[in-house]
Order: structure tokens, then sequence, then C-alpha cells
């Protein structure tokens, strides 16, 4: 699935960012392929706020189209 | 080889003292050992080619040099090229890190130790971090960097001696495995290792400069830095599970919609009582009306006199109606600066309160819809202020088709201060239907001229991808430093352009040109827009300043759809002269045609509209 397509609570899996710059800026955020995080807020037809540790991050909808994600335990 | 100085060469600053650069990620305290550092005597300027603002100062025999909040050493945008030149040249960087968040600030660290800098590391809100359940083993996580850690509370005074003491054993860290030998072959033929290391990171403008093609590592290097990160984390920090805290519950409520948009409408009405009643109407009327028109106008103008006769070309030019030392200044010390400064100052409040970014995600739905994401809210709420300075703000959205929608929006649909406080006035003489009515309008024209835009023009916007700070109180100091580096930069970026306003307006008066200009667009006015002939004064005065054209319309004697019409047109109508200057200047010369055209042509085509609209009802 996508993530935008995600809950809010969900724990999630990033399983793949296919736009490069977007890939490259957020992996600086914590945010890459194979890394584990809650979905902690989403903003109904708007940006998914994903939580890694305390770190929050807002991704707009569009984009969290574009990023493929798998539902964790 | 070399690269551009950031800031001036001037005396202060030794071309051969070391430089101290202080670097870390945004909203981490930074500026606070900045001050620490240099004290009093602080040097702000524009890094060469953007708004970016450095601040310069001196510790001892150092150059200290801070630089703008980035995640990580690359060319994304502005700010980030800014920090990267500085951090090139370095001598040794202080990074100050947020103890709370350092599996996002070590990317940083690290890739400032594969740089081969020397690097000293403040582990900065330590108290905020304990608050939230998080230990840090600092002699660990030292030990794994390869450079002094120093833990600190900075905005308590806590350990900034101790980083200040230890400022000259900032040494080289550990760096990546491999990447020594990747840098090899670069440095033997001349690059400086932060040089090296930028190429194998694929950074554009740093391979243009060297001559070298990006190495294509970009992916691989960043990769390999994460796990570094996650690896050192993992040893050196200890985390208890959470329970949410106030701030972060706080922080929750401001996103959903349900409880985010009452606060964000809360606010709103806080930002416009303070801005648009306090400084618009009480500060204004003290600077503006009992300052500059009361003392200094008179002042000048018989100053000049006395030199220059003031009827002539010379004396229209310097002292006029529009004069260069009358109109301009009074325009931009009176009324502009109170406006511009409270707007600064809400917006460094909502900034620091780490509120401004939430409102980004809330409202990036709808600017999706535009062809904007949610930053383009900082641009949207200064438009409200000043658009000549929401302008130069649209340098922060993320792609060329987005200065441009937001350019053409905001000049379009939205009234500037100036402008706004005579509309509202005129406005609430017509009552609330009308009030209505002209918000309908507005919002209407907002959203089909962006889902316009957005669907005509080639490309795709870029999406929102920010990081949420935790909301905290913002400090004082800092919210007042930024407010007046703000202010400054705007004072000094848009002053020569409201002066070549007044200039060329003054040349078309004294040219006739004005008067000519009126007489061709008069009979648009009666037949199109059904209103007299006189409105056309008003729209020349608009193109002047925006609130002249608005206070005009008070001496017409206008019937109540007529007026309605007339303050359409009038917000919707061409952007003042200066902030048509500025858009030349920060746009492309056809884009800024088609903008100033564009908005020509819409607010008549509404304005007529709205004309005929109003006959039937």
């Amino acid at each position: 699935m996508t993530l935008d397509e995600a809950k809010r609570g969900d724990r999630i899996e990033i399983v793949n960012i296919k736009d490069a710059l977007v890939r490259s800026q957020a992996i600086r955020l914590g945010i890459s392929e194979g890394s584990r995080m809650q979905c902690a807020e989403i903003v109904p037809h708007g940006p998914v706020i994903l939580k890694n540790r305390k770190q929050e991050v807002a991704i707009g909808h569009k984009l969290a189209h574009k990023i493929k994600v798998e539902r964790v335990g | 080889m070399s690269s551009q100085k950031p800031g001036r060469a001037g005396e202060t600053h030794a071309a051969d003292a070391p430089k101290l650069v202080l670097a870390g990620n945004p909203n981490v305290g930074k500026s606070v050992f900045f001050n620490a550092l240099t004290g009093m005597y602080v040097d702000v300027s524009n890094f060469p080619g953007t708004t970016v603002e450095i601040s310069r100062g001196r510790y001892h025999d150092y150059d200290v040099i801070d630089t703008p909040g980035v995640y990580g050493v690359s060319s994304f945008n502005d700010e980030e090229k800014a920090a990267r030149d500085i951090i090139l040249e370095a001598d040794l960087v202080l990074n100050v890190v947020d103890a709370v968040h350092l599996h996002r600030d070590l990317f940083l660290t690290q890739q400032l130790i594969d740089m081969g800098k020397k690097v000293i590391v403040a582990l900065n809100l330590m108290d905020e971090a304990e608050k939230n359940g998080i230990g840090v083993n600092v002699q660990k996580l030292s030990e794994m960097l390869g450079v002094p850690v120093i833990p600190t509370m900075a905005v308590k005074n806590i350990g900034i001696a101790e980083v200040l003491g230890r400022i000259g054993d900032a040494s080289q860290g550990n760096r990546l495995a491999g990447v020594a030998e990747l840098l090899k072959p670069y440095t033997e033929k001349g690059l400086t290792e932060p040089e090296a290391l930028m190429v194998l990171e694929d950074d554009g403008e740093t391979c243009k400069r060297v001559g070298m093609q990006p190495a294509g590592l970009q992916e691989k290097l960043y990769r390999q830095r994460r796990e570094r990160v996650d690896e050192i984390i993992a040893a050196a920090v200890n985390e208890t599970d959470d329970k949410a805290s106030f701030s972060v519950k706080l922080g929750r409520l401001m996103l959903r919609p349900l409880t985010g948009i009452p606060m964000l409408i809360v606010t709103l009405f806080l930002v416009f009582m303070f801005v648009g009643v306090f400084m618009g109407q009480t500060v204004v009327e003290l600077t503006e009306e009992k300052i500059m028109e009361g003392m200094y106008r008179p002042f000048i103008t018989d100053l000049i006199g006395k030199v220059i006769p003031p009827d002539s070309f010379l004396g229209q030019i310097l002292a006029g109606e529009f004069g260069l030392l009358t109109m301009t200044p009074v325009y931009i010390l009176g009324l502009l600066l109170p406006l511009v400064v409270g707007f600064y100052l809400m917006l460094s409040i909502l900034e620091d309160s780490g509120y401004l970014p939430r409102i980004a995600v809330l409202t990036d739905k709808v600017m999706t819809r535009v062809g904007l994401n949610g930053r383009a809210i900082i641009p949207t709420i200064l438009a409200f202020g000043c658009f000549t300075a929401a302008t130069m703000t649209t340098r922060l959205l993320g792609s060329r088709r987005e200065r441009f929608i937001a350019t053409a929006l905001l000049g379009l649909t939205i009234p500037c201060s100036a402008q706004l406080g005579v509309i509202a006035g005129m406005l609430s003489s017509l009552g609330p239907l009308y009030i209505l009515f002209y918000v309908f309008v507005l919002v209407l024209l907002f959203g089909l001229a962006g889902r316009l835009l957005n669907r005509l023009l080639p490309g795709e916007s870029t999406g929102l991808l920010i990081d949420l700070p935790p909301i905290r109180l913002p400090g004082v100091k800092n919210v007042l430093k930024k407010t007046f580096v703000k202010t400054k930069m705007f004072l000094k970026e848009a002053s020569p352009l409201f002066a070549l306003g007044a200039l060329i307006i003054s040349l078309l008066q004294y040219f006739g040109i004005l008067e000519a200009i009126q007489a061709a667009i008069a009979p648009l006015t009666e037949q199109w827009l059904m209103l007299p002939k006189e409105m056309a004064t008003v729209f020349i005065m608009g193109m002047i300043r925006r609130d002249f054209g608005a206070a005009g319309l008070s001496s017409l004697a206008l019937t109540g759809p007529q007026l309605m019409t007339a303050l359409i047109t009038i917000t919707l109508f061409v952007p003042c002269i200066a902030a048509v200057i500025v858009i030349f200047k920060e746009r492309s010369k056809g884009e800024a045609a088609v903008i100033w055209l564009g908005s020509l042509v819409s607010a008549f085509l509404v304005g007529g509209l709205v004309a005929r609209f109003l006959l039937l009802v």
C-alpha cells in the first residue's frame, strides 16, 4: 500500500520512495527504505505525520501517495 | 578553487583569522551559542545572491560565522547553499545538536566529520531530553563520533562556558568506513577534503566549481551514514518509553481539523488585532500622520524649497507630491515600517513556537489545490502586510512554478495592509451582506485562478516534506532579533524599489502621461464598470500606493453596488509600483509581464461581472 492509505496509529515500514530527490531529503530526517515508524496523525486527504522516536515529519498527500509502505505489527 | 566569501570582508574580519563556524539543524538553539561567543558586535548581511541572513562576529582570535539551520550539507535550497559554502571554508565547526532529536541531528554531525572538519559538538536541550525520558551516554557518543561532546542547556546558560573553553579541542572524528579511500583520488587532484566529499555526494554546484563530474555516490553514502547514525543511537542513547507530554498533545490538536481550524482562526484573529488594529491604526496614526506627514514633510519641503524651486523638474522629483524625499520616506517609514514590523514579529513568534509548520500542514490540502503546498502559507500571511515583502519571501518555495503561482495569486487577490485599512472602513459602512460578498468574491477568485494556473502551467509542484519541531514557548530575545534582522533586510531591499517607483510616477506625472492613461481608461470605467469617469484617477492613484487608490474612493459619490464594484476592482487591480518592480526583479521579464497584465485584465473582467451581478439582485 502507499503511505497516504495509512491510518492514525498504524506502525509502518517504508518499502520504497520513488522520487530520488525526496528520497535523499527524507533520509536525512530519518525516513529511509526499511525504516519503521508510526503514523502519528493524518489530516483527512491532507498530509501524513510520521513519528520516529521524538521526531515528527509531515509529508504532503501527493508525496505520500508515491511512497510505498507496509503495515507492521 | 576559491569560493564565494560570505558577508562583507570588512576590516573586522581579518582574512587570516581562523574561521569558527556554527552549524546545526533548525531550532536547536544555535543562536544562543552565537550570542555567547560574539557578544554585542555582530554584523548581519545577506549571503550573496540570496535573502539568507548570515551573522558574523568575533571570539578571541576567531572569526565566528553563523549558518542557517540545515539537515545536511548540500544544495536543496538557498539556505543549504549558503550553509554549504560557509562550512566548506570553516577551520573549526561548533555543531549544536538537539539531544531530543539526535537521530535526525547526527546525520549532519557525521557528514561534517566525513568532510574531515575539526568538530566540537554541543549536546543541547539536555533538560528537554531528560523530561522526555531520553538518556544520553555522553562519553560513548563522543567515543563513537571521535569528537568532543559537551552536554548543555543553552537557554539556562548551563554548559556554555565549557563549550567556549574547549573550542580549541575540536578534532577530526571517525569517518564512515571507506570514505577516506574514496576521497583520496580527489585530494590528489588538489581538491580539499570537504570539496571532495561534496563531489562524492553529487553536489552539482561544487562539481561545477571544481570542474568535475559528480561521483554518483550520494545515495550510497547517505544510506551508509544513516545506518551509522542508527548504530550510534543504539549504543549511546537510552529511551524509556514515552508518555505524550502536554506540548506533544497540543501539537497534535493543532493538526486535527476539528480543533486545529478553530485554533487557527483565533490565532489569525489575534494577529489581525495586533497588526491590523494596533499597528495599522494606533501606531500608524502616530508615525504617518503626526510624525512623517505632520513634521517631516513640511520640514523637508521647506528645506529643499530653499535651494531648489519647488515647481522645477528637480523640485518635483525630490520634494513634489510623490517626491523621493517626501512620499518615499513617508510611505516606507510612516506606514509600511510599523506594519512590516508587526507582521514579522507575529511570524517570528509563530515560527519559534513551532506553530507555523503546523499551520503549513493544516493548510496544505487547500494550498495543493491551487498548485502550491503548505509552505506557501508564509508568503500568504505576509501578503496581507506588504506584497513586496511577500514576493521576496516566495523564494522559499520549492520550484519556479510555485513561485510564479504564489506571486500571481497573492498579487491578484490579497489586499495589502495599506489598502485593507481603507477598504475595511468603507466596507463596514456598507453592512455585513456586502462584507460577506467581498470576501466571497476574493476567496472564489483565489480558488479559481489558482486551479486555472495549476492546470495550465506545465510541470508539477513540489510536495510538502517538513520536520515538525516541538511546540515550545518562544524566546523573547530570539523573536526580537529575528524581527529586527528581517525588518532591516526588508528596508534595505525594498526602499530602493519604492524610491524607483516614486521616481517613475513623478516622471509620468511631470510629462502628463498619467492624465493620458486616465483618459484612455475612462471609457472602460464608465461603460464596463458602470462607474463615474473620475474613477480612472482612483485607479492611477492605486498604482502609486494601493491605499491612495482606496482612499480616493471616499471623495466620489457612489451607490452601494458601485462602491462594491469599485472596491473589488481596486483590490484585484495591479499591485503598487514598488511591487511591480519587485516582481520584475524576482521573476523573469516574461513572467512579470504576464502577472501584471493578468491582474489588470482580471480586475476589470471581475469588476464588470460584479457590477452586472449586483444590477440583477
